[in-house]
């Protein structure tokens, strides 16, 4: 493309502002077509539109110059300031290419509900999805702040969506609890960044705020309070309860969304905030993101491999690559802080690797959730099992995402713990002695991370897909329609392609890379095979892996074919009891985890209800708890609950009290007035 | 000129001591029909010292300022509260909730206090009344003290209203009034407000058998 070609065409920031107004539009038309069900199935069709359009554009964003606009809409003397750069527009195409496979599926995945219930869940989704492309797209604290709002308070809606049952209104609570706590957490944080100029009416924008001096302790400041905000929306422990909570809840394409896209709105926030528009970065808080992701990510995982219901355990799994995202964003910090550019860059390459697998993986194992939920009525995975034959396409599409988050070659989740752990490898390079020694363990941390997770996906599509039916509910189990499995196919695909191709996609990504750290990633090998440091030191070609893989399969199996199945078989008639076996002598979710619950006992708090031998129906009841509920909120619960109830004292009841309080309070400010 | 300003003042202070007076005596007073009465008295009072306040300092706008005090405070709300009490039929010997002599012992204490937050106050004011800020504080407060020592509906509306009437006054003697708009914005409101009011009486007496606001207690989440 050449630069006549550039200048003619409309500023990419305009086309993605549009694009929200599309999305807007959609909802809120939805919300007007109620009376025909035919234009009201085409909402979610359109809308897979807009999210490749903004998929491309992002993509374009990405690529090309930074653009800004500012829009005259918002306040008097406070317009919205816009811009596309290449960090937002890499998150843009995260959102655009996740959007338009869950979309796809939530077309398919809502199809029967009835017109009133489906025109407000078009609304929430187009505002959620538009919410977070403006959150993406704004220049300034205000336009930020709204986008932010528009986007927690929409999911909120979308979470509760089945808000006559009292468990789901309790986790949409806790959910908007959580998000208000950190979005004033948030404007606290812009409130530091601009440095507290009322005044000055531009000081709002992030433009002022990249040019602001900052003292290192106001920058810490800055700092904090933004990841304690952002780290509230990610999932960060201990602010990560919501999580576990309103994922369950949520319909299966909403928290697709939300695990896969909007978890990744903080994760951009906290890049922007602290490589954009702060001027001075410390080393310490690479260590503090460092720990902090890395005991996210135990924490996650420890949970998820305890989990029967199954998008809990996906929720808890989100937690554990939140925490692995940003432990990556600690080193990178670490790195950078230290003037190794270089390695920063690697680091900053997995960490944004890793958020744009995610993306794919985790929506695409909420939807293949999704539609066993649809198919059974049942999230209970101890009442699942053996749907493999019932449900052939949503089994295979799943297991190529528990692939991936598994972190197997030849997909993409290997691909970005590879870089990751390459990262984690190179540290010895620091001028810290101290953190030389002590991030080795931080990668073997890293590792046993990637290594339960990978145990936790055994159990998650072992418990749920395969083995024998455990409840009757899923013999009536159907396939998905072909709308969820068109979307489930383009997750699917991208978790194959993303991890067949992975210097392109480095190369893609180097834009973003260049922007934060100031350098960028240095492919030692060729287009085949990637070598993050060094052709010596490591390197790897998926498709060469793909292949050998694809070759020792096809051998095995024509072995197998033409050595075992070709000779005469005898078995014996009373086949060592076997005949007896049935479906409960199944390894069930409960039982995989019993190891993990064992050895990490200390973290949780187990509530077992185990039946007496002699009962004739016995009952058996096991519940993992977060032992932080306990620690941490009941007692904050606790105190706010025993504050109101001292402030009710005031109450009586009796008009004179309460005229008594006014005209003391008069009295007092009458003398403080005069003194 | 000097000469009828200093007549004209005395006037002032002597409505400003009626004033005064006549917030003491609704303190007193037990009985419904005299407590509206007084407050009729009240009202004549302060559009009587606006009125001299207007003319002898040529604050045109004062004109209607007393005007509305006479036709709303003197007329339209006194008869529509005797038609209220006569309608309810509550006109009884009311008991304070504190006994009489102390409320008053209480009323000269919160005087002292009012005259003496006035002082500094009335020094920075440019104004010939000045000197009554301290009596229009004092009437505020009393009025309050009323509305806290009464339990039952009616009185407590009228102490809201003469708290009113001794906002009113300060405005008149410290800064010549508020503007005019202002002034028909709070009229209206005391308007509506008392109607309001009126239509709670109606509603309070039919849920609970009673004008008695501790009744309302019942209404306290447990």
């Amino acid at each position: 493309m050449n630069e006549s070609l550039l200048s003619q065409m409309p500023e990419l920031v305009n086309l993605a502002w549009m694009g929200v107004l599309c999305w807007i539009g959609l909802g809120f038309a939805a919300l007007f077509l109620q009376k025909s069900r035919g234009l009201l199935s085409l909402v979610f069709p359109l809308g897979t539109l807009v999210a490749l359009a903004m998929a491309g554009l992002g993509l374009a964003g990405l690529l090309l110059p930074a653009s800004a606009v500012v829009l005259p809409i918002g306040l008097p003397d406070l317009p919205m300031h816009l811009r596309l750069d290449a960090l937002s527009g890499f998150f843009l195409l995260l959102l655009g290419g996740a959007a338009f496979g869950v979309t796809l599926y939530a077309w398919g995945y809502f199809k029967d509900l009835a017109a009133g219930p489906l025109a407000l869940i078009l609304l929430w989704y187009h505002l959620f999805l538009a919410g977070m492309s403006l959150v993406l797209l704004a220049d300034d604290a205000y336009a930020f702040m709204v986008a932010w709002e528009v986007m927690a308070l929409s999911s909120y809606f979308l979470v509760t969506t089945d808000h006559d049952q009292p468990a789901i209104r309790s986790a949409g609570f806790l959910y908007l609890l959580i998000a208000h706590v950190g979005a004033v957490a948030l404007l606290l944080c812009y409130g530091v960044l601009q440095g507290g100029e009322v005044a000055n009416a531009g000081a709002y924008t992030f433009a002022y705020m990249r040019h602001a001096e900052m003292t290192p302790f106001w920058a810490s400041a800055a700092f904090l309070l933004a990841l304690f905000g952002f780290g509230a929306k990610a999932g960060l422990v201990p602010m990560h309860v919501w999580l576990p909570e309103a994922h369950p809840a949520a319909p299966s394409p909403v928290s697709a969304l939300m695990s896969g896209v909007m978890l990744k709105t903080a994760i951009y926030g906290l890049l922007r905030v602290t490589f954009d528009l702060l001027n001075v970065q410390l080393a310490w808080w690479g260590t503090l993101a460092l720990t902090l992701g890395l005991v996210t990510a135990l924490y996650g995982v420890i949970f998820a491999a305890v989990q029967s219901d199954m998008k809990r355990l996906l929720a808890w799994s989100s937690i554990e690559n939140i925490g692995v995202l940003l432990a990556g964003f600690g080193l990178t910090l670490i790195f950078y802080t230290d003037g190794k550019g270089a390695l920063a860059a690697l680091t900053l390459t997995a960490m944004l690797y890793h958020a744009l697998n995610h993306a794919f993986f985790k929506g695409l194992l909420f939807t293949g959730a999704g539609s066993v939920l649809h198919a059974t009525g049942e999230r209970n995975m101890d009442r699942l099992g053996g749907l493999m034959a019932a449900m052939p396409w949503t089994a295979w599409l799943t297991l190529m995402g528990a692939l991936a988050i598994a972190g197997l070659p030849p997909l993409n989740g290997f691909v970005s713990e590879w870089l990751l752990l390459q990262a984690f490898l190179l540290t010895p390079g620091l001028s810290h002695s101290y953190l030389n020694m002590v991030i080795p363990v931080a990668a073997a941390a890293v590792a046993l991370a990637a290594a339960l997770a990978a145990y936790v996906m055994v159990k998650f599509f072992g418990v749920t897909f395969l083995g024998a039916a455990r409840s009757p509910a899923v013999s009536h189990a159907h396939e998905a329609g072909w709308r969820e499995r068109l979307g489930m196919l383009w997750l699917a695909a991208g978790c194959v392609l993303l991890g067949l191709f992975p210097v392109q996609v480095i190369d893609a990504l180097a834009p973003v890379v260049r922007l934060l750290t100031g350098q960028t990633l240095v492919n030692g090998g060729n287009w085949l095979m990637l070598a993050p440091v060094d052709a010596e030191r490591a390197s790897y070609g998926p498709l060469v892996f793909f292949a050998v893989v694809l070759v020792t399969l096809l051998l095995v199996f024509l072995w197998v074919r033409k050595a075992y199945h070709g000779r005469v078989r005898r078995s014996d008639p009373w086949d060592c009891g076997y005949p007896e076996q049935d479906a409960r002598m199944q390894d069930s979710a409960e039982g995989f985890g019993q190891p993990i619950r064992l050895i990490f006992s200390s973290f949780m708090r187990v509530e077992r209800d185990t039946p007496d031998p002699f009962d004739r129906q016995p009952k058996y009841r096991g519940d993992s708890r977060d032992k932080l509920w306990v620690l941490l909120y009941q007692p904050i619960a606790d105190l706010a609950a025993w504050l109101s109830e001292q402030a009710g004292r005031l109450q009586h009841g009796r008009i004179q009290w309460y005229l008594i309080y006014s005209f003391a309070t008069l009295i007092f400010l009458l003398v403080f007035v005069t003194r | 000129m000097t000469l009828s300003l200093t007549y004209h003042l005395q006037v002032v202070n002597f409505l400003a001591a009626m004033l005064l007076l006549i917030a003491f005596a609704m303190l007193s007073q037990r009985r419904i029909v005299g407590l509206v009465t007084l407050f009729a008295w009240q009202g004549a009072a302060l559009s009587l010292s606006t009125a001299i306040v207007a003319w002898s300092t040529d604050q045109h706008h004062l004109y209607y300022s007393a005007a509305l005090t006479l036709i709303l405070k003197v007329i339209a709300m006194p008869w529509y509260f005797y038609r209220l009490v006569k309608k309810l039929d509550v006109d009884r010997d009311v008991e304070p909730m504190i006994n009489i002599p102390t409320t008053m012992l209480i009323g000269i204490a919160l005087v002292i206090f009012a005259f003496n937050l006035a002082l500094p106050i009335s020094e920075m004011s440019g104004t010939v009344t000045r000197s009554t800020l301290g009596i229009a504080m004092a009437s505020v407060l009393l009025a309050f003290l009323m509305m806290i020592t009464r339990s039952k509906a009616i009185p407590q509306v009228i102490g809201f209203l003469a708290m009113e009437n001794g906002l009113f006054f300060a405005a008149t003697s410290a800064t010549y009034g508020m503007p005019l708009v202002v002034e028909l914005g709070v009229a209206l409101d005391v308007l509506v407000g008392v109607f309001v009011l009126g239509i709670f009486f109606f509603q309070i007496r039919e849920t609970f058998d009673s004008l008695d606001l501790k009744h309302m207690e019942k209404l306290k989440e447990k």
